[in-house]
């Protein structure tokens, strides 16, 4: 952790521009899902300036290898084996230390182990989809894994995701909290994907696309790829002059 | 030309999807062995804690009146006397017997989430006014493109709900009803709203 005192201060406001708005029809689901009334704005209080600290302890040897995580001993997970790694920042360029970041996944036939789940892609009986980790003092965080296929969904007549890792990401407060996908650079199904389309900003897509990373690629082993991720920012703390209740 | 600003763009968010369980909590959704529990599952209370125990009951509701079972509901609370377990909190150390922070997928049949926790204290506004008791939610789930805030305040609080700033500043009072868990003896229910007559009030956080 970083030798300064915790910041107090409030996040700036969340650009929702950025992100996708509630109700995006082309994404079936969410037009009985999204919100219909104007959000009431509110500026960060104690309460939403706050979050919990999950320790290092809570993490096991083995979270952030989901090649090894669930297969059986001797086995591992049929697929291409990658890396991904990246920094947590935030909107000040600032790594986030310490910030919990789990991730999930279908296995390399782009099939999910969940009990809802009905694609006839096989499961993989040495894969899981499941893993995390949480950011050292800079905001760096890695681990392996198969890379997932991509899968139909029942959304249009003939919807496709790109292969994609879903991430949770809870950072220093709890209005910080997100989460997102990640994409892997090259796949043409991305530009084509309902889910995807919800975003309206074209470089806050790209943003969500990881590149193939050749400098980080472990040779004769597996490929890297780099994904970044930005949480909120917060006022500097020499701006603030409040008395109390900040 | 002036010089740039510089500052960075927040990732755009994705939504968690249908199995956004196998991420976060793996052992509902049968995967065992990898996690020796799910994070922020159980009760937030053991017999040190101090507080008067309650259990949250709710489920999230879409705008055709069908409970969701897919979502993930995370809740994030101060400890009995008003003060929150996290390095920011600067007033005053909260209850280490209280982490105030849990999270519970919805039943896969009913919809139905439940937490068993206490019922916080007061915490001052910016300007050092009280707010009333509450309980900050954030609710994710497929179709929900980005996760949503919104807050439980307690029915049995009514002199507190009329001084609290925030409700006081919601213009349309009618609505006001949709932040407040119903509490019947230990119990507090709070069904959250997507859509609909009776919407929920999301806040921009």
């Amino acid at each position: 952790m970083r030798n300064a005192p915790p910041e107090t201060t409030p996040f700036f406001p969340r650009d929702r521009e950025m992100h996708p708005p509630a109700y995006t029809p082309w994404y079936k689901t969410s037009v009985l899902r999204s919100p219909q009334r104007a959000l009431i704005s509110l500026e960060g209080t104690k309460s939403e300036i706050t979050g919990p600290v999950f320790g290092h302890n809570i993490i096991n040897e083995f979270d952030n290898d989901l090649i090894v995580n669930y297969a059986k001993p001797g086995e591992s997970p049929i697929g291409q084996r990658i890396l991904v790694h990246g920094r947590v920042v935030d909107e000040r360029g600032v790594g986030v230390a310490g910030a919990l970041v789990e991730f999930w996944q279908a296995n390399a036939g782009g099939r999910y182990r969940h009990k809802k789940e009905t694609y006839l892609a096989p499961l993989d009986p040495n894969f899981g989809g499941v893993g995390r980790t949480i950011t050292d003092e800079n905001g760096f965080y890695w681990f392996k894994t198969i890379k997932p296929g991509p899968y139909p969904w029942p959304n249009g007549v003939n919807d496709w995701r790109p292969a994609h890792i879903h991430f949770s990401i809870f950072g220093h407060g709890f209005a910080q909290r997100l989460i997102t996908q990640m994409y892997f650079e090259g796949d043409p199904l991305i530009w084509i994907c309902p889910i995807v389309k919800t975003i309206p900003d074209e470089e806050a897509i790209k943003r969500l696309i990881a590149p193939l990373d050749m400098n980080a690629t472990i040779p004769h082993d597996m490929r890297a790829y780099k994904f970044d991720i930005v949480l909120r920012g917060r006022r500097s703390t020499l701006f603030e002059n409040r008395k109390e209740g900040n | 030309m002036v010089q740039p600003l510089g500052y960075l763009k927040e990732s755009a968010s994705q939504t968690a999807g249908p199995y956004v369980h196998i991420g976060c909590t793996p052992n509902f959704t049968g995967i065992h062995g990898v996690y020796d529990h799910d994070l922020g599952s159980g009760s937030l209370v053991n017999e040190q804690t101090r507080g008067e125990r309650i259990t949250i009951r709710g489920r999230v509701i879409d705008g055709a009146g069908t409970a969701l079972r897919d979502a993930l509901v995370e809740i994030w609370q101060a400890d009995a006397d008003g003060f929150y377990n996290s390095p920011s909190e600067t007033r005053g150390k909260a209850d280490p017997n209280f982490f105030g922070w849990a999270r519970c997928p919805g039943d896969m049949e009913t919809g139905e989430f439940v937490f068993e926790t206490i019922k916080p204290g007061r915490v001052p506004f910016r300007d050092g006014r009280l707010m009333a008791p509450h309980v900050n939610f954030w609710i994710v789930a497929r179709g929900i493109n980005l996760g949503l805030n919104t807050r439980m305040y307690f029915s049995d609080e009514t002199q507190a709900n009329a001084e609290d700033p925030i409700l006081a500043r919601i213009e349309h009072k009618v609505r006001v009803p949709t932040l407040v868990g119903k509490r019947d003896g230990d119990t507090v229910t709070f069904d959250i709203y997507l859509q609909g007559e009776n919407e929920t009030i999301f806040f921009d956080i």
